[in-house]
């Protein structure tokens, strides 16, 4: 009864768009495919649409071989990043378009627009022209016109990413909301996305793709404690976990000729060298830490993300609170080392301060 | 400096609106006019100059028989070539940009842009390269000097500007367009007429708009292709001059000749001034 995916690769030309994915996906649930541009995410949901046909593989929902349905008859639906509605049509034309097309009764139909009218906050929009509304409104039509529809599959692919920030925060609140209430348990929500915060904040099964290829499953928390390679802790960090390459030894940690004690969950860590991995937001600026000079500054909201160097080691720190650095100045700041991952020389996670929990 | 720009550019505007105009004007003025106002002496403004009549316009009307030169049965010959030419060509060359804007073909070493390529090149060569062949294929299937066969050699020259506009009209249309239609339920074809279709009204209006002119003005293939049964407006028009020019006649025909295109352009330029011939899809 759920969706399944078996071994699927697409490969239109040299390069692998997907590369031997396999999943299992059960109906009322959400599931992201965190991954950067390029990583095969749209690929992905396009085959799961059955806009794309893949090489090899298989794909089966409800216990029918997918690939043998075609698109219009699959009862998916998809929101693209680009706002995509039909311009010729206005709100309420819109959102009936795809209800009209499966010949569902006028009384019916009625009902289920206003429902999803209501669900996205665009009640008394309904005459309006599409190319009368703003960015967020036009992806809130798209988005009514996949809820209307009801469909058992429901495809987002990065709808947040072409709005401006406000938007798209207000947005992704509304999002959680709609998530959590607005869809019935038949549903199988996927859900895919460059950025790491918004997968947290769906909380949802992860998927993480990098160059077609799934590199870890599993609940977000998950993800964020024990990403299982150094690849999935840069992508699934904003900033990107930043990576020192060190060693281990006698109870000490070294890197750039900077010794520090080894936190406790590194104790059964053999001494050799190791890719040490801390996040942004566990550097901290402290007088008696260690001085690197600033390469660059951004503030961003009310944090300052600052770009540091020390020797060939850089490193990035988020400071929670604005303040004004000049370039090359140089500042101190302290490792919290109880935060520190290890990865081996594989790029394999070997300690986490969470607790490795695979083998 | 704001004022000298000022009066330089209502200037410009001027002189090339009187560029335009004047020799309307001169049609006009020319097509009220006798014998006798044209050769004498020039003559500009109407019941001050010369006493206006309408034998010119007559003439045109009036069958040879009685004297006149009958161009009503060449004007409808026109529309009928013209129109039909433009539709078919429109409906064909719609269906041809969609499918070479959607769908890539391979077919040895043709790829879609050297079939746009193909179509484009029809229009490449000098007209008279191409009368020899159509007037001995033509002559074959015997349709020379008949509607039919002008409708058939417009629409060689008319599609590929139909082809020509409307792949770049689609390729300007996203490809999300047509997905999400195929995901909301619809088959490729109704894809296409429900999604794709009525968005690309613009798009088929300028083809459209391009089709009619260049089908209307055409007077070589006219010329060519024809003989006794069948005439064309341009020819007709330009077979008024004959030992003595009928300057008044030729100056009627040559004014309701550029009538349709004048409505023509009318109608498009409110689209064009809109703004929105390629901006609704944005």
């Amino acid at each position: 009864m759920n969706l399944i995916g078996e071994n699927i690769t697409y490969k239109p030309d040299d390069q692998f768009h997907l590369n031997d994915v396999s999943f299992n996906f059960k109906k009322g649930n959400l599931y992201t495919i965190l991954g950067r541009t390029l990583s095969g995410k749209t690929t992905f949901l396009k085959t799961i649409a059955g806009l794309l046909n893949p090489d090899s593989g298989n794909l089966s929902f409800e216990d029918n071989d997918f690939i043998k349905i075609p698109v219009w008859e699959r009862n998916v639906a998809m929101v693209y990043q680009q706002f995509i509605n039909y311009p010729h049509l206005n709100v309420y034309e819109n959102i009936i378009f795809p209800l009209k097309q499966r010949k569902i009764s006028e009384d019916q139909i009625k009902k289920d627009v206003e429902e999803a009218l209501k669900t996205v906050g665009l009640v008394g929009f309904e005459n309006r022209k599409i190319q009368e509304l703003s960015g967020g409104q036009q992806q809130r039509v798209a988005l009514a016109r996949s809820l209307a529809k009801k469909a058992k599959i429901l495809l987002l692919d990065e709808p947040l990413v072409n709005l401006d920030y406000k938007l798209r925060e207000q947005l992704r609140e509304e999002f959680k909301r709609i998530f959590t209430q607005g869809l019935s348990d038949d549903t199988i929500l996927i859900y895919s996305t460059t950025d790491p915060q918004e997968v947290m904040e769906l909380n949802g099964e992860v998927i993480v793709l990098d160059e077609g290829k799934v590199l870890q499953k599993g609940p977000a928390k998950e993800i964020f404690e024990n990403p299982r390679t150094l690849k999935v802790a840069e992508i699934s960090n904003d900033p990107p976990m930043n990576i020192l390459k060190g060693t281990k030894s006698s109870g000490k940690l070294s890197f750039e000729n900077i010794l520090i004690n080894s936190p406790s969950h590194f104790k059964n860590l053999n001494d050799q060298s190791y890719n040490f991995g801390i996040r942004a937001s566990e550097i901290k600026l402290d007088n008696q830490g260690e001085e690197f000079e600033i390469e660059l500054a951004e503030i961003s909201g009310s944090e300052t993300l600052l770009h540091l160097k020390k020797g060939e080691s850089k490193v990035i720190a988020l400071i929670e609170e604005v303040m004004n650095f000049k370039i090359h100045e140089k500042v101190k700041i302290k490792f919290n080392e109880n935060k520190l991952y290890a990865f081996d020389q594989n790029e394999e996670l070997v300690s986490s301060p969470y607790g490795v929990s695979h083998g | 400096m704001e004022k000298l720009y000022k009066f330089l550019k209502y200037t410009f505007i001027i002189l090339w609106t009187v560029f335009i105009v004047a020799p309307f004007l001169w049609a006009i003025s020319t097509s009220f006019k006798d014998f006798q106002s044209v050769n004498s002496k020039v003559t500009y403004i109407p019941w001050l100059d010369f006493e206006p009549t309408l034998e010119g316009w007559r003439v045109l009307v009036k069958s040879p028989a009685r004297g006149g030169v009958d161009i009503v049965e060449p004007y409808f010959n026109s529309l009928f070539v013209t129109c039909t030419a433009s539709l078919i060509s429109i409906v064909l060359g719609t269906l041809a940009a969609y499918a070479l804007s959607r769908f890539t073909f391979k077919a040895g070493f043709v790829r879609n842009n050297d079939i746009t390529f193909f179509f484009i090149s029809q229009r490449i060569m000098p007209p008279i390269v191409l009368s020899i062949p159509f007037f001995i294929f033509l002559s074959t299937i015997g349709l020379l000097d008949s509607l039919i066969g002008l409708v058939v050699v417009y629409i060689v020259l008319l599609m590929p500007i139909a082809v020509w506009i409307m792949v770049d009209f689609f390729n300007r249309v996203p490809k999300e367009l047509d997905e999400t239609a195929l995901i909301d339920g619809c088959n490729p074809y109704q894809a296409f007429y429900k999604v794709v279709l009525p968005n690309s009204i613009p798009g088929l209006i300028v083809a459209g708009m391009f089709c009619i002119i260049f089908g209307w003005i055409d007077f070589f293939f006219a010329f060519i292709l024809t003989f006794t049964e069948v005439q064309l407006l341009p020819v007709k028009v330009v077979a008024l001059n004959s030992s003595i020019t009928p300057w008044w006649s030729l100056s009627a025909s040559a004014l309701i000749s550029v009538a349709p295109l004048i409505i023509v352009a009318f109608i498009v330029e409110r689209y064009l001034s809109k703004g929105n011939l390629s901006g609704a899809l944005k």
